[in-house]
């Protein structure tokens, strides 16, 4: 399709304007005020974070997407606690992030579990540590098991199964906690396409069926319009939001969507900001340019 | 799982390294036999069967070649009956069949000499200096270990201390050990206990750094905090690990025994070996020599054996 006859992304259709004024009038879940991060490494201070300002209604998808390095780990890792921030405010239903805690679930990339524990034990975890006795838990693992469809799996330890059950786990395991947020970060990143775009679907069907909030982390375009209700672009050096995009695709959402105009002025527009000018690249990247030498014969050709 | 496909393979795998293991084993043995039962092979020394006419040898005499040969050209010369010998190797190489002789009969007749322990006496009491000595050892190395690898304040404070005393050989500390503890078997526990434990804090800290990052703060933001992330997290998380390194550092132990048995009054395998060499049996010695090996690696073989049960998850011993 011609660029030029795409739609504005700015441009929204009745049901998804209506659909942003409802989630507008929801409580805010999370609330980030003027975050910044700094830190010390021993060619001086970097600055990580400046500036970030973003709120999360109830039953929200967000997504945060932007160019390596621009800190996306780092904000994911700050809301779940795991870091300390340098400036400004995190706000959990109005009250200050102190710390990781079961209101907060996160997905990590790398697979996580915990490999001594089978499935079951995995999801059982969290309701242990909080004092619940083991046949509550037990009761909860089976019924968020049920619900990512591992049930069968139950008694397997985690090497025994493969990318995407192993982050249906995951999911599981943040979810029976109740946490008011789950944080994502590239949870599919590690997966191959076709296990990627299932997991893509299935999570929807999660967030659909449960009062959950979601911030995604991710670097694929199309997995961020076609997941998000909101994406936040952040660019690097440092860390700032550049833009935050309410994704025009109406919902429901299913794969058919990603050539519909919406989808292709939404991607567009994210090139626009996270690839600008091809002349910006970095220097060392130019310096590494192949230099290509013929090593086959000069009849020998392949194309 | 997706094993099962490849099977047959396999199984025809196991066979070849069993094969091979036992192989590792002959190779050695067949260079002693070479060495020991064909005549042209080294026999660097005669054995007398006759003296002829030589004063001075006697039926069973081991001498070198070379005077042995001086003496039978002197016998010539002086026309007196020549002396037969057949080629021996010296005393110290006794041949295989003369060390599984004696490793039968230290374990089924009473010793030679009056008083001298049993072989198995002294084995069994060796074994109990190892085992109070490692379990000492670890009692303190491995939560000393678990804490350093866990809180770098922990091991900023223990491990640079831990790195200098690890230089110092535990065998200096025997006399001092002596004074302390007697003559008896605490000071061989001692040094067992100074040889391994400081190794065994840095080994055990560093198997827990190893422990990958994301499966802490998964934890974490599971709600996991203090006390809780080590008894639920860093340490099933280590376990199959520090089973290996305790494997490793039991071996350790085993080495530092036979100089903790000399000091006070020496005992155990040590003795027995001292003993024997004292009188020449060196076929005695060989099978003493032999069986610490065979309990040592009999040991491991077990212990490698029940990880496989203990830590049904653990995926390194998958690619052994």
């Amino acid at each position: 399709m011609n660029p030029n006859t795409l739609p504005s992304y700015l441009d929204q259709s009745e049901p998804v304007k209506a659909r942003f004024d409802k989630i507008n009038q929801r409580e805010t879940i999370l609330e980030v005020r003027d975050l910044g991060k700094r830190f010390r490494t021993p060619q001086g201070e970097v600055e990580a974070l400046r500036g970030i300002n973003f709120s999360v209604r109830r039953r929200e998808f967000v997504c945060v997407i932007g160019p390596s390095g621009c800190g996306k780990s780092t904000l994911i890792r700050i809301l779940a606690g795991l870091e300390n921030h340098s400036s400004g405010d995190v706000l959990l239903d109005d009250k200050p992030v102190k710390g990781p805690g079961q209101d907060r679930g996160m997905v990590f990339q790398g697979y996580s579990l915990f490999p001594w524990l089978t499935v079951k034990q995995n999801v059982m975890f969290g309701p242990k540590i909080k004092g619940h006795g083991k046949d509550e838990a037990e009761r909860d693992a089976r019924t968020w098991l049920e619900l990512v469809g591992l049930e069968k799996f139950a008694d397997a330890y985690p090497h025994q199964l493969s990318g995407g059950m192993r982050q249906r786990v995951a999911i599981a395991r943040a979810l029976v906690n109740q946490p008011r947020i789950l944080l994502m970060d590239e949870p599919f990143g590690a997966l191959d396409a076709q296990t990627r775009s299932k997991m893509q679907s299935h999570l929807i069907d999660i967030w659909k069926n449960i009062d959950i909030t979601v911030l995604f982390i991710t670097h694929d375009l199309d997995e961020a319009i076609y997941l998000a209700d909101r994406i936040l672009v952040l660019k690097a050096h440092p860390g700032e939001v550049q833009e935050v995009i309410e994704v025009p695709v109406p919902r429901p959402r299913s794969p058919g969507q990603f050539n519909t105009p919406e989808f292709l002025a939404t991607k567009a527009r994210l090139e626009q900001l996270i690839h600008p000018a091809p002349a910006s690249e970095p220097e060392d990247e130019q310096a590494a340019q192949p230099q290509m030498i013929r090593f086959t014969n000069v009849a020998d050709n392949v194309e | 799982m997706s094993l099962i496909a490849n099977l047959p393979s396999v199984d025809s795998e196991m066979r070849k390294r069993t094969l091979l293991a036992i192989g590792s084993f002959l190779l050695p043995l067949l260079v002693w036999c070479l060495v020991s039962y064909v005549p042209f092979i080294w026999h660097p020394k005669v054995e007398v069967t006759d003296p002829g006419g030589v004063d001075y040898f006697q039926v069973g005499m081991l001498v070198d070649k070379s005077q042995f040969e001086d003496e039978t050209a002197f016998t010539r010369e002086e026309r007196l009956p020549p002396p037969a010998g057949k080629p021996a190797n010296p005393i110290y190489l006794p041949a295989p069949h003369e060390v599984a002789k004696a490793f039968y009969t230290g374990f089924a007749k009473q010793p030679v000499q009056k008083d001298a322990p049993w072989l198995h006496e002294s084995l069994w009491h060796s074994i109990q200096i190892i085992f109070w000595g490692f379990l000492i050892s670890s009692l303190i190395g491995v939560p000393l270990g678990i804490l350093a690898g866990t809180y770098s304040t922990f091991a900023r404070l223990s491990e640079p201390f831990i790195e200098y005393f690890r230089y110092l050989p535990a065998p200096a500390f025997g006399a001092l050990a002596v004074a302390i503890l007697g003559i008896y078997d605490g000071p061989k526990i001692a040094i067992i206990v100074i040889g391994t434990l400081f190794q065994q804090v840095l080994i055990i800290a560093n198997t827990t750094r190893k422990l990958e990052a994301t499966i802490i703060e998964a934890a974490r933001t599971l709600g996991t905090r203090g006390v809780k992330l080590l008894t639920k997290v860093v340490v099933p998380g280590i376990l199959p690990d520090l089973y290996r390194d305790q494997r490793i550092l039991l071996g350790w132990a085993w080495t530092y025994l036979i100089v903790a048995e000399l000091i006070g009054t020496s005992s155990g395998i040590t003795f027995y070996i001292t003993q024997q060499a004292r009188y020449q049996h060196f076929d005695n010695v060989y099978a003493a020599i032999m069986i610490i090996g065979i309990i040592g690696f009999g040991t491991d073989l077990i212990l490698g054996r029940l990880s496989r049960s203990l830590f049904p998850w653990d995926r390194t011993q998958d690619r052994r």
